[in-house]
Protein backbone atom coordinates (compact mmCIF):
# COMPACT_ATOMS: atom_id res chain seq x y z
CA UNK A 1 0.00 0.00 0.00
CA UNK A 2 1.32 3.44 -0.89
CA UNK A 3 1.75 6.21 1.60
CA UNK A 4 -1.19 8.63 1.41
CA UNK A 5 -0.85 11.55 3.79
CA UNK A 6 -4.40 12.65 3.03
CA UNK A 7 -5.76 9.27 4.09
CA UNK A 8 -3.59 9.30 7.18
CA UNK A 9 -4.92 12.70 8.19
CA UNK A 10 -8.44 11.23 8.35
CA UNK A 11 -7.24 9.16 11.30
CA UNK A 12 -6.39 12.25 13.38
CA UNK A 13 -9.47 14.13 14.59
CA UNK A 14 -7.39 16.90 16.17
CA UNK A 15 -6.04 17.92 12.77
CA UNK A 16 -9.48 18.70 11.37
CA UNK A 17 -10.05 21.72 13.62
CA UNK A 18 -9.57 25.42 13.02
CA UNK A 19 -7.76 27.76 15.38
CA UNK A 20 -8.17 31.54 15.26
CA UNK A 21 -10.38 30.94 12.22
CA UNK A 22 -7.59 29.20 10.28
CA UNK A 23 -7.05 25.48 9.62
CA UNK A 24 -4.74 24.11 12.29
CA UNK A 25 -1.22 23.42 11.06
CA UNK A 26 0.39 21.46 13.83
CA UNK A 27 4.18 21.70 13.65
CA UNK A 28 5.01 21.08 17.29
CA UNK A 29 5.34 17.32 17.04
CA UNK A 30 8.66 17.15 18.85
CA UNK A 31 6.77 18.36 21.94
CA UNK A 32 3.88 15.96 21.53
CA UNK A 33 2.11 14.27 18.65
CA UNK A 34 -1.62 14.06 17.98
CA UNK A 35 -3.34 10.69 18.38
CA UNK A 36 -5.13 8.64 15.73
CA UNK A 37 -8.61 7.24 16.30
CA UNK A 38 -7.05 3.78 16.46
CA UNK A 39 -5.33 4.82 19.71
CA UNK A 40 -8.34 6.69 21.09
CA UNK A 41 -10.60 3.72 20.37
CA UNK A 42 -8.22 1.19 21.92
CA UNK A 43 -8.23 3.23 25.14
CA UNK A 44 -12.01 3.50 25.04
CA UNK A 45 -12.38 -0.25 24.45
CA UNK A 46 -10.15 -1.00 27.39
CA UNK A 47 -12.16 1.31 29.64
CA UNK A 48 -15.46 -0.12 28.45
CA UNK A 49 -14.63 -3.81 28.62
CA UNK A 50 -11.43 -4.59 30.49
CA UNK A 51 -10.78 -2.08 33.26
CA UNK A 52 -9.68 -3.55 36.59
CA UNK A 53 -6.52 -3.56 38.67
CA UNK A 54 -4.03 -5.82 36.90
CA UNK A 55 -1.89 -8.50 38.59
CA UNK A 56 -4.39 -8.77 41.46
CA UNK A 57 -7.91 -9.70 40.53
CA UNK A 58 -8.81 -13.32 40.06
CA UNK A 59 -12.09 -12.18 38.54
CA UNK A 60 -12.76 -11.86 34.83
CA UNK A 61 -11.96 -8.17 34.45
CA UNK A 62 -8.82 -8.48 36.55
CA UNK A 63 -7.57 -11.11 34.16
CA UNK A 64 -8.51 -9.00 31.13
CA UNK A 65 -6.66 -5.97 32.51
CA UNK A 66 -3.58 -8.07 33.23
CA UNK A 67 -3.70 -9.50 29.74
CA UNK A 68 -4.09 -6.06 28.13
CA UNK A 69 -1.19 -4.65 30.14
CA UNK A 70 1.17 -7.55 29.52
CA UNK A 71 0.28 -7.71 25.83
CA UNK A 72 1.20 -4.04 25.61
CA UNK A 73 4.55 -4.86 27.18
CA UNK A 74 5.16 -7.57 24.62
CA UNK A 75 4.17 -5.14 21.87
CA UNK A 76 6.78 -2.67 23.06
CA UNK A 77 9.42 -5.39 23.38
CA UNK A 78 8.81 -6.40 19.77
CA UNK A 79 8.85 -2.81 18.53
CA UNK A 80 12.31 -2.10 19.96
CA UNK A 81 13.58 -5.67 19.52
CA UNK A 82 14.18 -6.24 23.24
CA UNK A 83 15.49 -9.68 24.16
CA UNK A 84 12.50 -10.37 26.38
CA UNK A 85 9.43 -8.75 27.94
CA UNK A 86 11.28 -8.65 31.27
CA UNK A 87 13.47 -5.93 29.83
CA UNK A 88 10.54 -3.55 29.30
CA UNK A 89 9.51 -1.41 32.28
CA UNK A 90 6.56 0.95 32.02
CA UNK A 91 7.04 4.41 33.49
CA UNK A 92 5.13 7.71 33.37
CA UNK A 93 7.36 9.15 30.64
CA UNK A 94 10.94 9.24 29.38
CA UNK A 95 11.93 11.56 32.23
CA UNK A 96 10.82 9.08 34.87
CA UNK A 97 12.60 6.29 33.02
CA UNK A 98 15.83 8.32 33.03
CA UNK A 99 15.44 9.10 36.72
CA UNK A 100 14.96 5.39 37.34
CA UNK A 101 18.24 4.57 35.60
CA UNK A 102 20.06 7.45 37.29
CA UNK A 103 18.92 6.63 40.81
CA UNK A 104 18.59 2.83 40.74
CA UNK A 105 21.66 2.17 38.57
CA UNK A 106 23.79 5.33 38.61
CA UNK A 107 23.71 5.98 42.31
CA UNK A 108 24.82 2.41 43.12
CA UNK A 109 27.45 2.11 40.39
CA UNK A 110 29.06 5.53 40.10
CA UNK A 111 31.88 6.35 42.51
CA UNK A 112 33.79 9.53 43.33
CA UNK A 113 36.19 10.34 40.52
CA UNK A 114 34.19 8.44 37.89
CA UNK A 115 32.96 10.36 34.88
CA UNK A 116 29.49 10.64 33.38
CA UNK A 117 29.54 11.77 29.75
CA UNK A 118 26.60 13.65 28.20
CA UNK A 119 26.15 15.55 24.97
CA UNK A 120 25.84 19.34 25.24
CA UNK A 121 22.50 19.15 23.42
CA UNK A 122 20.85 16.89 26.01
CA UNK A 123 17.30 17.65 27.03
CA UNK A 124 17.11 18.58 30.72
CA UNK A 125 15.50 15.20 31.37
CA UNK A 126 18.76 13.45 30.42
CA UNK A 127 20.94 16.04 32.11
CA UNK A 128 19.54 17.18 35.45
CA UNK A 129 19.24 13.63 36.90
CA UNK A 130 22.93 13.03 36.04
CA UNK A 131 23.92 16.30 37.66
CA UNK A 132 22.26 15.02 40.81
CA UNK A 133 24.08 11.68 40.59
CA UNK A 134 27.38 13.49 40.09
CA UNK A 135 26.67 15.69 43.09
CA UNK A 136 25.67 12.76 45.31
CA UNK A 137 28.58 10.51 44.33
CA UNK A 138 31.39 12.97 43.69
CA UNK A 139 31.57 11.93 40.04
CA UNK A 140 32.39 14.40 37.27
CA UNK A 141 30.16 15.42 34.37
CA UNK A 142 31.83 15.74 30.99
CA UNK A 143 30.17 17.05 27.83
CA UNK A 144 30.55 16.08 24.21
CA UNK A 145 30.65 19.28 22.15
CA UNK A 146 29.54 19.69 18.55
CA UNK A 147 31.40 20.73 15.42
CA UNK A 148 30.32 23.59 13.10
CA UNK A 149 27.84 21.25 11.43
CA UNK A 150 26.18 20.57 14.81
CA UNK A 151 27.46 16.98 14.74
CA UNK A 152 29.74 14.85 16.90
CA UNK A 153 33.13 13.86 15.54
CA UNK A 154 34.85 10.52 16.16
CA UNK A 155 37.67 12.49 17.71
CA UNK A 156 35.39 14.16 20.23
CA UNK A 157 33.75 10.84 21.14
CA UNK A 158 37.08 9.09 21.64
CA UNK A 159 38.62 12.00 23.52
CA UNK A 160 35.81 12.38 26.04
CA UNK A 161 34.76 8.76 26.61
CA UNK A 162 37.68 7.05 28.37
CA UNK A 163 38.28 4.27 30.86
CA UNK A 164 37.24 6.62 33.69
CA UNK A 165 33.80 7.01 32.08
CA UNK A 166 31.16 5.03 33.93
CA UNK A 167 28.04 6.15 32.10
CA UNK A 168 27.40 7.72 28.70
CA UNK A 169 23.90 9.21 28.46
CA UNK A 170 22.91 10.55 25.05
CA UNK A 171 19.82 11.34 23.03
CA UNK A 172 19.66 9.54 19.71
CA UNK A 173 18.25 12.71 18.14
CA UNK A 174 18.45 16.28 19.43
CA UNK A 175 15.07 17.85 20.14
CA UNK A 176 16.52 21.25 19.21
CA UNK A 177 18.99 20.72 16.38
CA UNK A 178 17.48 17.64 14.82
CA UNK A 179 20.95 16.07 14.75
CA UNK A 180 20.96 12.26 14.77
CA UNK A 181 23.94 11.09 16.78
CA UNK A 182 25.92 7.94 15.94
CA UNK A 183 24.65 6.01 18.97
CA UNK A 184 25.85 2.67 17.70
CA UNK A 185 29.36 3.94 17.25
CA UNK A 186 29.27 5.68 20.63
CA UNK A 187 28.03 2.49 22.30
CA UNK A 188 30.79 0.44 20.67
CA UNK A 189 33.48 2.81 21.85
CA UNK A 190 31.93 3.30 25.31
CA UNK A 191 31.71 -0.45 25.86
CA UNK A 192 35.35 -0.86 24.88
CA UNK A 193 36.11 1.63 27.67
CA UNK A 194 33.93 -0.23 30.18
CA UNK A 195 31.10 2.35 30.27
CA UNK A 196 27.35 1.74 30.27
CA UNK A 197 25.26 3.48 27.61
CA UNK A 198 21.89 5.13 28.27
CA UNK A 199 20.01 6.19 25.12
CA UNK A 200 17.22 8.76 25.15
CA UNK A 201 15.10 7.77 22.16
CA UNK A 202 12.20 10.13 22.95
CA UNK A 203 12.81 12.14 19.77
CA UNK A 204 14.04 9.43 17.44
CA UNK A 205 11.48 6.70 18.04
CA UNK A 206 8.65 8.10 15.86
CA UNK A 207 11.02 8.72 12.95
CA UNK A 208 13.31 5.72 12.57
CA UNK A 209 13.63 2.05 13.46
CA UNK A 210 14.97 1.83 17.00
CA UNK A 211 16.48 -1.59 17.68
CA UNK A 212 18.03 -1.84 21.14
CA UNK A 213 20.15 -4.85 20.21
CA UNK A 214 21.44 -3.35 16.96
CA UNK A 215 22.26 -0.13 18.84
CA UNK A 216 23.89 -2.15 21.61
CA UNK A 217 22.15 0.09 24.16
CA UNK A 218 22.32 -0.90 27.83
CA UNK A 219 19.33 1.28 28.64
CA UNK A 220 16.94 3.09 26.30
CA UNK A 221 13.96 5.27 27.12
CA UNK A 222 11.06 6.89 25.29
CA UNK A 223 7.64 8.43 25.88
CA UNK A 224 4.33 7.25 24.44
CA UNK A 225 3.00 10.70 23.62
CA UNK A 226 5.75 11.52 21.12
CA UNK A 227 4.84 8.48 19.00
CA UNK A 228 1.09 9.09 18.66
CA UNK A 229 0.26 7.47 22.00
CA UNK A 230 -1.18 9.00 25.15
CA UNK A 231 0.63 11.09 27.77
CA UNK A 232 1.47 9.46 31.10
CA UNK A 233 3.09 6.32 29.70
CA UNK A 234 6.78 5.86 29.02
CA UNK A 235 9.20 2.99 28.58
CA UNK A 236 12.49 1.99 30.07
CA UNK A 237 14.34 -0.76 28.28
CA UNK A 238 17.25 -2.25 30.22
CA UNK A 239 19.50 -5.23 29.60
CA UNK A 240 18.21 -8.00 31.82
CA UNK A 241 21.43 -8.65 33.70
CA UNK A 242 21.68 -4.95 34.61
CA UNK A 243 18.04 -4.65 35.66
CA UNK A 244 18.31 -7.81 37.75
CA UNK A 245 21.19 -6.41 39.80
CA UNK A 246 19.56 -3.02 40.35
CA UNK A 247 17.69 -2.18 43.55
CA UNK A 248 14.04 -1.12 43.16
CA UNK A 249 13.39 2.54 42.41
CA UNK A 250 10.09 2.94 44.24
CA UNK A 251 8.51 0.74 46.87
CA UNK A 252 4.97 -0.37 47.55
CA UNK A 253 2.34 -2.61 46.06
CA UNK A 254 2.82 -4.72 42.94
CA UNK A 255 6.62 -4.71 43.20
CA UNK A 256 6.89 -7.09 46.19
CA UNK A 257 7.03 -10.81 46.71
CA UNK A 258 6.73 -11.33 50.50
CA UNK A 259 6.22 -8.54 53.00
CA UNK A 260 6.84 -9.07 56.69
CA UNK A 261 6.73 -6.53 59.49
CA UNK A 262 10.39 -5.60 59.19
CA UNK A 263 11.42 -6.56 55.68
CA UNK A 264 10.27 -7.52 52.21
CA UNK A 265 11.45 -9.39 49.19
CA UNK A 266 10.85 -7.97 45.78
CA UNK A 267 9.04 -9.19 42.72
CA UNK A 268 11.07 -10.41 39.74
CA UNK A 269 11.45 -8.33 36.56
CA UNK A 270 9.69 -6.37 35.29
CA UNK A 271 7.33 -5.87 38.26
CA UNK A 272 10.26 -4.99 40.55
CA UNK A 273 10.33 -1.53 38.95
CA UNK A 274 6.59 -0.91 38.72
CA UNK A 275 5.36 0.03 42.18
CA UNK A 276 1.68 0.82 42.55
CA UNK A 277 -1.26 0.47 40.18
CA UNK A 278 0.09 1.05 36.68
CA UNK A 279 -1.31 3.13 33.84
CA UNK A 280 -2.94 0.25 31.96
CA UNK A 281 -4.97 2.39 29.59
CA UNK A 282 -1.78 4.31 28.76
CA UNK A 283 0.05 1.07 27.97
CA UNK A 284 -2.88 -0.11 25.85
CA UNK A 285 -2.90 3.22 23.99
CA UNK A 286 0.85 3.04 23.43
CA UNK A 287 0.57 -0.50 22.03
CA UNK A 288 -2.14 0.70 19.64
CA UNK A 289 0.09 3.60 18.59
CA UNK A 290 2.97 1.23 17.82
CA UNK A 291 0.58 -0.96 15.81
CA UNK A 292 -0.49 2.15 13.93
CA UNK A 293 3.06 3.23 13.14
CA UNK A 294 4.01 -0.25 12.02
CA UNK A 295 0.93 -0.57 9.83
CA UNK A 296 2.10 2.48 7.89
CA UNK A 297 5.75 1.56 8.06
CA UNK A 298 8.62 3.48 9.63
CA UNK A 299 10.50 3.53 6.34
CA UNK A 300 7.58 5.24 4.57
CA UNK A 301 7.11 7.62 7.48
CA UNK A 302 10.81 8.50 7.51
CA UNK A 303 10.84 9.15 3.78
CA UNK A 304 7.78 11.39 3.94
CA UNK A 305 9.20 13.39 6.83
CA UNK A 306 12.58 13.63 5.14
CA UNK A 307 10.95 15.16 2.06
CA UNK A 308 9.13 17.75 4.18
CA UNK A 309 12.28 18.58 6.13
CA UNK A 310 14.49 18.88 3.06
CA UNK A 311 11.93 21.16 1.40
CA UNK A 312 11.48 23.36 4.47
CA UNK A 313 15.23 23.65 4.98
CA UNK A 314 15.82 24.55 1.36
CA UNK A 315 13.15 27.26 1.43
CA UNK A 316 14.23 28.66 4.81
CA UNK A 317 17.80 28.97 3.56
CA UNK A 318 16.61 31.24 0.76
CA UNK A 319 15.54 33.83 3.33
CA UNK A 320 18.60 35.88 4.18
CA UNK A 321 17.14 36.89 7.57
CA UNK A 322 16.62 33.31 8.73
CA UNK A 323 19.32 31.33 10.50
CA UNK A 324 18.91 27.57 10.97
CA UNK A 325 20.49 25.93 14.02
CA UNK A 326 21.17 22.35 13.02
CA UNK A 327 22.81 20.20 10.34
CA UNK A 328 21.98 20.95 6.71
CA UNK A 329 23.05 17.47 5.60
CA UNK A 330 19.88 15.38 5.54
CA UNK A 331 21.87 12.25 6.37
CA UNK A 332 22.72 13.74 9.76
CA UNK A 333 19.31 14.96 10.81
CA UNK A 334 15.67 14.22 11.58
CA UNK A 335 12.51 16.30 11.01
CA UNK A 336 13.12 19.00 13.64
CA UNK A 337 14.23 22.47 12.51
CA UNK A 338 15.25 25.21 14.93
CA UNK A 339 15.63 28.66 13.48
CA UNK A 340 16.00 32.32 14.28
CA UNK A 341 14.48 35.25 12.41
CA UNK A 342 16.70 38.29 12.51
CA UNK A 343 15.29 40.99 14.76
CA UNK A 344 12.35 38.85 15.87
CA UNK A 345 12.27 37.11 19.21
CA UNK A 346 11.08 33.47 19.00
CA UNK A 347 8.20 34.18 21.35
CA UNK A 348 6.85 36.88 19.06
CA UNK A 349 7.40 34.55 16.10
CA UNK A 350 5.31 31.83 17.76
CA UNK A 351 2.51 34.26 18.71
CA UNK A 352 2.29 35.63 15.19
CA UNK A 353 2.44 32.20 13.51
CA UNK A 354 -0.29 31.02 15.89
CA UNK A 355 -2.67 33.62 14.50
CA UNK A 356 -2.15 31.99 11.09
CA UNK A 357 -3.07 28.63 12.62
CA UNK A 358 0.55 27.47 12.64
CA UNK A 359 1.64 25.86 15.93
CA UNK A 360 5.40 26.09 16.52
CA UNK A 361 7.51 25.95 19.63
CA UNK A 362 9.53 28.88 20.97
CA UNK A 363 11.95 28.96 23.85
CA UNK A 364 14.93 27.02 25.11
CA UNK A 365 13.30 23.63 24.39
CA UNK A 366 14.41 22.26 27.78
CA UNK A 367 18.03 22.47 26.64
CA UNK A 368 19.49 25.52 28.39
CA UNK A 369 23.12 24.31 28.29
CA UNK A 370 22.82 23.97 24.51
CA UNK A 371 21.33 27.46 24.22
CA UNK A 372 24.27 28.84 26.20
CA UNK A 373 26.69 26.85 24.04
CA UNK A 374 25.11 28.29 20.87
CA UNK A 375 25.02 31.72 22.55
CA UNK A 376 21.33 32.24 21.80
CA UNK A 377 18.63 32.95 24.39
CA UNK A 378 15.96 30.95 22.58
CA UNK A 379 14.91 29.68 19.17
CA UNK A 380 11.79 28.86 17.20
CA UNK A 381 11.23 25.26 16.20
CA UNK A 382 9.10 23.39 13.69
CA UNK A 383 8.92 19.62 13.86
CA UNK A 384 7.16 17.34 11.40
CA UNK A 385 5.15 14.15 11.81
CA UNK A 386 3.75 11.59 9.42
CA UNK A 387 0.54 13.62 8.94
CA UNK A 388 2.10 16.92 7.87
CA UNK A 389 1.88 18.00 4.25
CA UNK A 390 3.91 20.06 1.82
CA UNK A 391 0.96 22.49 1.65
CA UNK A 392 1.27 23.01 5.39
CA UNK A 393 4.97 23.73 5.03
CA UNK A 394 4.05 26.31 2.39
CA UNK A 395 1.61 28.05 4.73
CA UNK A 396 4.28 28.06 7.41
CA UNK A 397 6.78 29.64 5.00
CA UNK A 398 4.29 32.29 3.87
CA UNK A 399 3.41 33.07 7.49
CA UNK A 400 7.07 33.61 8.28
CA UNK A 401 7.13 36.47 5.78
CA UNK A 402 4.26 37.99 7.74
CA UNK A 403 6.18 37.72 11.00
CA UNK A 404 8.70 40.20 9.68
CA UNK A 405 5.94 42.54 8.50
CA UNK A 406 4.10 42.52 11.83
CA UNK A 407 7.29 43.31 13.65
CA UNK A 408 7.96 46.27 11.40
CA UNK A 409 10.48 44.90 8.91
CA UNK A 410 10.00 45.39 5.17
CA UNK A 411 10.63 41.75 4.29
CA UNK B 1 -6.66 37.42 18.32
CA UNK B 2 -5.89 40.72 16.66
CA UNK B 3 -2.20 41.17 16.05
CA UNK B 4 -2.62 44.81 15.17
CA UNK B 5 -3.77 45.47 18.73
CA UNK B 6 -0.70 43.70 20.06
CA UNK B 7 2.17 44.77 17.85
CA UNK B 8 1.20 48.42 17.76
CA UNK B 9 3.52 51.14 16.56
CA UNK B 10 4.20 52.27 20.10
CA UNK B 11 5.07 48.78 21.33
CA UNK B 12 7.34 48.12 18.36
CA UNK B 13 9.08 51.46 18.87
CA UNK B 14 9.69 50.81 22.53
CA UNK B 15 10.80 47.25 21.88
CA UNK B 16 13.58 48.46 19.62
CA UNK B 17 14.41 51.70 21.37
CA UNK B 18 17.84 51.89 22.98
CA UNK B 19 17.03 55.04 24.94
CA UNK B 20 16.52 53.22 28.25
CA UNK B 21 18.87 50.41 27.45
CA UNK B 22 22.15 51.11 29.17
CA UNK B 23 24.00 50.65 32.43
CA UNK B 24 23.76 53.30 35.14
CA UNK B 25 26.99 54.68 36.49
CA UNK B 26 25.47 55.47 39.90
CA UNK B 27 23.00 52.61 40.37
CA UNK B 28 21.93 52.07 43.98
CA UNK B 29 20.11 48.86 43.27
CA UNK B 30 20.02 46.28 40.55
CA UNK B 31 17.87 43.22 39.92
CA UNK B 32 17.87 40.52 37.27
CA UNK B 33 14.62 38.96 36.15
CA UNK B 34 14.08 36.20 33.65
CA UNK B 35 11.46 33.93 32.21
CA UNK B 36 13.45 30.74 31.80
CA UNK B 37 10.89 29.10 29.54
CA UNK B 38 11.05 31.75 26.83
CA UNK B 39 14.46 33.31 27.28
CA UNK B 40 13.43 36.82 28.38
CA UNK B 41 16.29 38.00 30.54
CA UNK B 42 16.55 41.57 31.80
CA UNK B 43 18.47 43.46 34.45
CA UNK B 44 16.99 46.63 35.87
CA UNK B 45 19.12 49.27 37.53
CA UNK B 46 17.80 52.09 39.66
CA UNK B 47 19.37 55.15 41.18
CA UNK B 48 17.31 55.85 44.28
CA UNK B 49 17.85 59.03 46.29
CA UNK B 50 15.69 60.02 49.27
CA UNK B 51 13.00 57.58 48.24
CA UNK B 52 12.82 58.86 44.69
CA UNK B 53 13.86 57.24 41.38
CA UNK B 54 16.45 59.65 40.06
CA UNK B 55 17.41 57.44 37.16
CA UNK B 56 16.54 54.00 35.81
CA UNK B 57 17.72 51.83 32.93
CA UNK B 58 17.85 48.23 31.80
CA UNK B 59 19.94 45.75 29.86
CA UNK B 60 19.12 42.32 28.52
CA UNK B 61 17.26 40.45 25.83
CA UNK B 62 13.74 39.29 25.26
CA UNK B 63 10.67 39.37 23.08
CA UNK B 64 9.06 42.56 21.79
CA UNK B 65 6.51 42.51 24.60
CA UNK B 66 9.00 42.14 27.44
CA UNK B 67 11.35 44.74 25.97
CA UNK B 68 8.59 47.25 25.30
CA UNK B 69 7.07 46.75 28.72
CA UNK B 70 10.44 47.36 30.38
CA UNK B 71 11.17 50.46 28.34
CA UNK B 72 7.74 51.97 28.98
CA UNK B 73 8.01 51.23 32.67
CA UNK B 74 11.33 53.01 32.91
CA UNK B 75 9.93 56.11 31.21
CA UNK B 76 7.07 56.05 33.68
CA UNK B 77 8.95 55.64 36.96
CA UNK B 78 11.71 58.19 36.45
CA UNK B 79 11.28 61.00 38.97
CA UNK B 80 8.59 59.14 40.94
CA UNK B 81 8.77 58.29 44.64
CA UNK B 82 9.00 54.62 45.58
CA UNK B 83 5.46 54.91 46.94
CA UNK B 84 4.18 56.17 43.61
CA UNK B 85 6.14 53.45 41.81
CA UNK B 86 4.54 50.79 44.02
CA UNK B 87 1.10 52.15 43.16
CA UNK B 88 1.81 52.22 39.44
CA UNK B 89 3.10 48.67 39.61
CA UNK B 90 -0.08 47.53 41.35
CA UNK B 91 -2.17 49.26 38.70
CA UNK B 92 -0.20 47.72 35.84
CA UNK B 93 -0.35 44.20 37.27
CA UNK B 94 -4.07 44.59 38.00
CA UNK B 95 -4.65 45.72 34.41
CA UNK B 96 -2.88 42.64 33.06
CA UNK B 97 -4.71 40.34 35.47
CA UNK B 98 -8.03 41.98 34.58
CA UNK B 99 -8.56 42.90 38.23
CA UNK B 100 -9.18 46.62 37.85
CA UNK B 101 -12.57 47.72 39.18
CA UNK B 102 -12.60 50.83 37.07
CA UNK B 103 -10.35 52.09 34.33
CA UNK B 104 -9.80 55.56 35.79
CA UNK B 105 -6.38 54.66 37.20
CA UNK B 106 -5.17 53.50 33.75
CA UNK B 107 -4.40 57.08 32.74
CA UNK B 108 -1.54 57.03 35.27
CA UNK B 109 0.19 54.29 33.34
CA UNK B 110 1.03 56.49 30.36
CA UNK B 111 2.12 54.54 27.28
CA UNK B 112 2.14 51.25 29.21
CA UNK B 113 -1.64 51.16 28.71
CA UNK B 114 -0.78 49.91 25.23
CA UNK B 115 -0.11 46.52 26.85
CA UNK B 116 -3.67 46.12 28.09
CA UNK B 117 -4.46 43.66 25.29
CA UNK B 118 -1.97 41.18 26.76
CA UNK B 119 -4.55 40.37 29.42
CA UNK B 120 -6.34 38.41 26.68
CA UNK B 121 -3.25 36.35 25.87
CA UNK B 122 -2.40 33.99 28.73
CA UNK B 123 0.74 32.70 27.02
CA UNK B 124 2.23 36.21 26.90
CA UNK B 125 1.25 37.60 30.30
CA UNK B 126 4.58 36.66 31.83
CA UNK B 127 6.42 38.62 29.14
CA UNK B 128 4.52 41.79 30.01
CA UNK B 129 4.84 41.52 33.80
CA UNK B 130 8.50 40.49 33.99
CA UNK B 131 9.88 44.04 34.22
CA UNK B 132 7.37 45.07 36.84
CA UNK B 133 8.02 42.11 39.12
CA UNK B 134 11.74 42.70 38.72
CA UNK B 135 11.21 46.35 39.63
CA UNK B 136 9.39 45.32 42.82
CA UNK B 137 12.34 43.14 43.79
CA UNK B 138 14.85 45.86 42.94
CA UNK B 139 13.11 48.39 45.16
CA UNK B 140 12.84 45.85 47.97
CA UNK B 141 16.59 45.28 47.93
CA UNK B 142 17.33 48.98 47.54
CA UNK B 143 15.07 50.16 50.36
Amino acid sequence: MGFSVHEIRQDFPALAQSVHGKPLIYLDNAATTQRPVQVLEAIERYNHFANANPHRGVHYLGTEATRAYEQARERVARFINAGSRKEVIFTRNATEALNLVAFAFGLAQVKAGDEIVLCISEHHSNLVPWQQIARLTGAKLKYLYLDEEFCLTHKEIQAKITDTTKIVAIAQMSNVLGTIYPVREIAGWAHSQGAVVVVDAAQSIPHQVVDVQALDADFLVFSGHKIYGPMGIGVLYGREELLREMPPYQFGGDMIEYVEEESSTFAPLPQKFEAGTPNVEGAVGLAAALDYVESIGLKQIAEHERNLTAYALEELRKLRWVRVHGPLDMAQRGPVISFEIEGCHPHDVATILDTYGVAVRAGHHCAQPLMNYLKIPASSRVSFALYNTKEEVDVFLESILNVRKWLGYGS
Amino acid sequence: MDLSALYTQIILEHSRSTRNKRQLTCATCKERGHNPSCGDDITIELQLEDGRVVDAAFTGVGCAISQASTSMMIDLIKGKTTGEVAQLTDTFLAMIRQELDNDSSLKNLGEAVALKGISQMPARVKCAVLAWHTLQEAIKTGA
